[in-house]
């Protein structure tokens, strides 16, 4: 096989490499940025489960309005939080006040038989899961992302087209994944 | 090991496995083409098989899998918090909830199915759901949503259908050695030429007779063995997989705990499906089925890594 040819395959094998390289990458970073993204849809379904629980859980809880109060004002920071930090902090703390709010009911029998309230905390035990889930993916992602930024020769490509890596999420409670577990 | 680690070494001796299957694979055909003199034709007939026979596979999809089990579609509402257990492992997988199908059978068992994470589904007993506590459900769950994401089904069909490809050509060369070219005259053992082709000497054509029989007889059984490997090493990775997703292991490991205790039978499943489920439907005692031939790892060890983790 005369000498041009086989320079001109080892060209292709190199491009090849790159073209394949270039587009994991840019399809890792994709992904990290529909991971963030789709905890934000669990946020969002979470603020919008909690008016209505508050509401059912009302005509029981005459005596325990304190917590029922902790929880909707926990609720407004978390949606006027802005930036990253102050939101995983507002966050955390509306899961705390959730959680009083769950021990709370477990001595209401009355309130813990009522259908309604049955399905809204299975919803918002289940909303609290994902929240924690979706983070769990995007630290994934990012993971992943990071790794192949990181590894030879993925790194190379990285660098010549400025790709940058991505932060993972913090949660300053250890436990706040692990939501309540409310077992009927 | 953890379970990163445990994941990547099953997906390299998976790798390495379904190598040695391909490698049979053309190693066979590469033999037959020989004794109608031309190996590489035989080569290349092998892997248009294998391709053929893929893409056939590939489309038929999981529909068949489902009709044959009997399995039920759930809506939300029949059972919310099953539905919230699966849309909680797909959140965390970042795929979108497959379809959830319930088998009204007592056995406690499970499958998924599905050629990639939009065209999914899993399905489980009656029995498994009453029987597990949420976290368990929860492990088993991911468990298959796992299979789903490392693209099992399609491993297993490639596998499966590469060992039907080895069986196939194996008996088309046994029946060429013993019965010579069609229309031909018949095999006569006592050093006459073989096979027709006009190729070079007798000397070779006859070691290609030998090595033909040997393989033609022990390629199918070998085959199959690294099919049952094969088998056995995805449900491990499964299981890693579905820790990595739970990030709790504990509760995929209580499952199988749970489930190793029931000795009940699957009743829709056979051995063309039993590979896909969760525990080896078919066999009442792990333990029987030889430890090369199983499709499943045994519980114990399953529940020993998950719990090592």
């Amino acid at each position: 096989m005369p000498g041009g040819v086989i320079l001109l395959l080892i060209l292709g094998v190199i491009l090849l490499w790159l073209v394949v390289s270039y587009n994991g990458l840019v399809r890792m970073r994709l992904r990290v940025r529909e991971a963030w993204a789709a905890i934000d849809v669990q946020l969002k379904r979470r603020y919008d489960l909690i008016p209505n629980l508050v509401n059912t859980a009302k005509g029981y809880l005459k005596h325990e309005r304190e917590v029922l109060e902790n929880v909707t004002r926990a609720r407004q920071q978390a949606i006027a939080a802005s930036g990253p930090r102050e939101q995983a902090r507002a966050d955390n703390q509306l899961t705390q006040t959730l959680r009083s709010l769950f021990a709370v009911v477990e001595a209401y029998p009355d309130l813990k038989a009522n259908q309604t309230m049955a399905s809204l905390m299975e919803e918002l035990t289940s909303t609290e899961n994902k929240v924690g889930f979706s983070r769990q993916h995007y630290n994934d992602s990012v993971l992943a992302y990071n790794t192949a930024l990181q590894s030879f020769p993925t790194n190379i490509v990285g660098s010549v087209f400025s790709f940058q890596p991505s932060e993972f999420f913090q949660v300053e409670e250890a436990a706040e994944r692990r939501a309540v577990k409310v077992e009927f | 090991m953890t379970f990163h680690e445990q994941i990547a070494a099953n997906r390299r001796n998976s790798f390495l496995l379904v190598a040695a299957i391909a490698a049979l694979t053309v190693v066979i055909g590469a033999v037959l083409g020989q004794q109608y003199g031309n190996g590489p034709t035989g080569v290349g007939i092998a892997g248009a098989l294998i391709v053929i026979m893929s893409l056939v596979a590939y489309f038929a999809g999981g529909r068949i899998m489902l009709g044959v089990s009997g399995a039920r579609l759930l809506q939300k509402h029949m059972d919310p918090v099953l539905f919230n257990v699966v849309e909680e492992v797909a959140v965390a997988a970042g795929i979108p909830p497959p379809a959830v199908y319930v088998i009204e059978d007592t056995a406690l068992n499970a499958f998924a199915t599905g050629r990639d994470p939009l065209h999914a589904a899993v399905a489980i007993t009656r029995g498994l759901r009453q029987k597990l506590s949420r976290d368990q459900l929860q492990g088993v769950i991911a468990h298959e949503i796992s299979h789903i994401r490392n693209r099992d089904t399609l491993y297993t069909m490639m596998v499966g259908v590469m060992v039907g490809v080895v069986a196939m050509l194996c008996d088309s060369m046994l029946r060429r050695t013993f019965w010579g070219p069609p229309g031909r005259r018949r095999l006569e053992l006592k050093g006459r030429s073989y096979s027709g082709g006009g190729q070079a000497g007798g000397g070779a054509q006859a070691l290609f007779v030998i090595l033909g029989l040997v393989l033609g007889i022990l390629a199918p059984l070998f085959a199959k063995l690294l099919q049952m490997a094969v088998s056995r090493e995805r449900e491990y990775l499964a299981d890693a997989s579905g820790a990595a997703l739970t990030r709790y292991p504990e509760g995929l490991a209580s499952a199988l705990e749970v489930v190793a205790g029931d000795k009940e039978i699957l009743e829709g499943a056979n051995r063309a499906t039993q590979h896909m489920y969760i525990v080896n439907p078919i066999h009442e005692f792990e333990e029987r089925a030889s430890a090369l031939m199983a499709t499943h790892p045994p519980i114990q060890e399953r529940i020993r890594r998950l719990r090592s983790m």
